[in-house]
């Protein structure tokens, strides 16, 4: 399954694949107008020191911790994707808790929020790779 | 607090509408542009500091940006222009050279923009290169003079060693150091890919590049950093550079804040120590002593590479070049006043040597009527801006170009020409790591890649209107080429006619 990976090495700490990130959950058809004035709680955030930068999201785990311990059954796994289903979360944070990589965080609304590689809003790559200007998340089959 | 005689020359306009205050720009701009101010949520910018390099025009994700030349002005003069007020205004308040980057932006001619090229009607078929074969592969070094052959009357087919390239364009030397690391493994790559050569400059070779060496042209210059057996061994053809078109007649400095780590161990100098060029190479006085030095390197290689030396354009270009031809050099570089650099004192670039097109029409003029052409090839850079150009340096009687900023462009220059201040946002010309991995050699490569594939396609288009199958063909075919709005002497230099002739 393609998966988004990280390539550190050339992550520049932009921040702008949260960026991306956070526009592509508007379904808007214009940044400017979709961001303007908000404060963003992307999917994709990025860890950075003064040495280093790399963005961190869902790793969509074979045998996920967070699927696992949901009480209710709002995450689940389809083709390899593991999706929230936002009326079904009760906002328990188990799954926020069990994720070893910090990819689940909490959203405005109560349920929690997690990557799901733009599976519900675009085609082909995720929006943060394609906002990354400097191929430091990639898309891509790594057995 | 002494009075600021200078304002800012341009202005960063930030369309509120679409700012989304994402602080990209902010955290990508090296000269500390832009701050954000949390009470407001909202950017602001310190224009003085900005040097019009686009970073953060390209990287803004809603177009929020641009920058534009700022409407202050001095009162009209046609003399005092507003470049040549501020720049006497800044040196009464340092008392130093001025320093520019990258080639002489000044009004001049540029030749090849006067010269239009031929295509065929009627009487002579043109050439659809989507379906004839169409030859861009083109051979450097010294051909043989005459017919040899042995004592059963054989052939004799050695000739002295050649490079061999897909098309005629090289990348043209820029030191690791005065560039980075990544666009050197840029270059690198997309040479190796494309089966032409870049070139080390004179800050030796970095040991990863060592296997892309059947696609380098190694380096010895006057400062002679980094130059050692392996080096020269390493790389297909040895360079010398004899003079630079953006600094003829002065050396190099590279400061030591750039002589860092990697560079410092290539170089083979101290960290922190300035690298000095010297101006002259310091055993090198005529061409009798140009004559050794070519064949030192070239017993230093087991005859087994051809050497080049590389001039810049200056008045006598063409008695300098004939005596190059008869040194032993394989290949003459010839380096016009367009050409870049990553530092070079303003008035040195701005005003010294000639423009590459005149020199290489007269250097391919004088070769010839000394009957000493095919002693050499001829090889020019400092100019050469698209395909167009390569065509028209070809037909005046190049053997092949070198393209220096044209290379840059393609790996994300944007000629702010601040290289000397070594905060190149493009992580081009630094070595500072957070900016030097800003460019991505998988992403820098392909673009080399593309921009030279796309010259050739263009290149054989053009050969294909001529009605010229091969690139060899069309080497120094001046009649392929016509002047307009030239002079008499200007035509009879270039050895063209006028456009109706
Ligand atoms: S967009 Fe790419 S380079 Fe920028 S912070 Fe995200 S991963 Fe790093
Ligand atoms: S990069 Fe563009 S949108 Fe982001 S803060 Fe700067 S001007 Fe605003
Ligand atoms: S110096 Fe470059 S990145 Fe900084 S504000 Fe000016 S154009 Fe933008």
């Amino acid at each position: 399954m393609r998966r988004v990976y990280v390539n550190e090495e050339w992550c520049l700490g932009c921040h702008l694949c949260e960026y991306y990130c956070a526009f592509a959950a508007t379904n808007g058809t214009d940044m400017a107008r979709a961001l303007r004035d908000t404060k963003i709680n992307a999917r994709i955030k990025i860890e950075e020191n003064d040495q280093i930068s790399f963005a961190v999201s869902c790793r969509h785990c074979t045998e996920p911790y967070c699927v696992k311990g949901c009480l209710t059954g709002a995450l689940t796994i389809a083709d390899g994707i593991i999706l929230i289903d936002r009326e079904k979360c009760i906002g328990c944070y188990t799954c926020i808790l069990s994720c070893p990589y910090g990819a689940i965080s909490p959203s405005e609304d109560g349920a929690v929020q997690k990557c799901e590689l733009c599976a519900r809003t675009a085609g082909e790559a995720p929006m943060c790779v394609k906002g990354c200007p400097n191929e430091a998340i990639v898309f891509e089959e790594r057995g | 607090m002494a009075v600021n005689y200078l304002y800012p020359e341009y202005e960063v306009a930030r369309n509120y509408d679409r700012c989304i205050a994402c602080r990209v720009c902010e955290r990508q701009c090296a000269n500390e542009v832009h701050e954000y101010l949390p009470d407001a949520n909202k950017m602001t910018c310190d224009d003085s500091k900005c040097v019009n390099c686009h970073r953060c025009v390209s990287l803004c994700p809603t177009r929020a940006l641009k920058i534009v030349r700022s409407g202050n002005t001095y009162k009209e003069n046609a003399n005092w222009s507003r470049k040549t007020i501020d720049e006497l205004y800044k040196q009464a308040g340092t008392g130093g050279v001025l320093l520019s980057s990258m080639g002489n932006p000044e009004d001049y001619p540029v030749y090849f923009d006067k010269l239009l090229l031929n295509a065929s009607q009627v009487t002579n078929p043109s050439i659809d290169p989507l379906r004839e074969p169409m030859e861009t592969t083109v051979f450097l070094g010294a051909k043989p003079q005459d017919i040899r052959r042995d004592n059963f009357g054989r052939l004799l087919t050695d000739i002295p060693p050649h490079l061999k390239l897909s098309m005629p364009v090289m990348f043209s030397a820029m030191s690791y150091g005065s560039i980075s690391y990544n666009a050197h493994e840029s270059l690198a790559r997309a040479s190796e890919a494309l089966g032409i050569f870049y070139n080390t400059g004179e800050g030796g070779l970095h040991e990863d590049f060592y296997k892309y060496g059947k696609n380098t042209i190694v380096q010895v210059a006057s400062g002679r950093f980094g130059v050692h057996k392996d080096y020269l061994n390493s790389g297909a053809a040895i360079e010398i550079k004899m003079g630079q078109g953006a600094k003829p007649g002065i050396g190099g400095h590279l400061p030591g804040h750039k002589i860092v780590g990697d560079v410092s161990r290539t170089r083979m100098i101290p960290e922190g120590s300035d690298a000095i060029s010297p101006a002259p190479h310091h055993d090198i006085y005529s061409i009798e002593d140009l004559r050794q030095l070519v064949f030192s390197l070239k017993e230093a290689s087991n005859y087994t590479k051809p050497v080049i030396v590389k001039i810049a354009a200056v008045h006598n270009v063409s008695a300098i070049a004939s005596g190059i031809a008869r040194s032993g050099a394989d290949i003459v570089a010839i380096d016009g006043f367009r050409g870049g650099t990553g530092a070079a004192p303003t008035r040195i670039r701005d005003n010294v040597g000639i423009p590459v097109e005149l020199a290489l029409a007269s250097v391919d003029k004088q070769l010839r009527d000394e009957g000493i052409r095919d002693n050499v090839s001829i090889v020019v850079g400092g100019g050469i801006r698209s395909s167009a150009d390569v065509i028209k340096a070809v037909a005046l009687g190049a053997d092949c170009v070198y393209i220096g900023t044209a290379a840059l462009m393609a790996l994300g220059c944007h000629l702010c020409r601040s290289c000397h201040g070594g905060k190149c946002n493009w992580g081009i010309a630094t070595q500072v790591p957070k900016l030097t991995k800003r460019l991505n050699p998988n992403i820098g490569f392909k673009r080399l890649v593309n921009l030279m594939t796309a010259w050739q396609h263009e290149i054989k288009e053009m050969m294909g209107g001529m009605g010229i199958n091969s690139i060899e063909s069309l080497k120094g075919n001046r009649l392929m080429l016509r002047g307009v709005g030239l002079n008499e002497k200007e035509l009879e230099i270039l050895g063209v006619k006028y456009a109706g002739e």
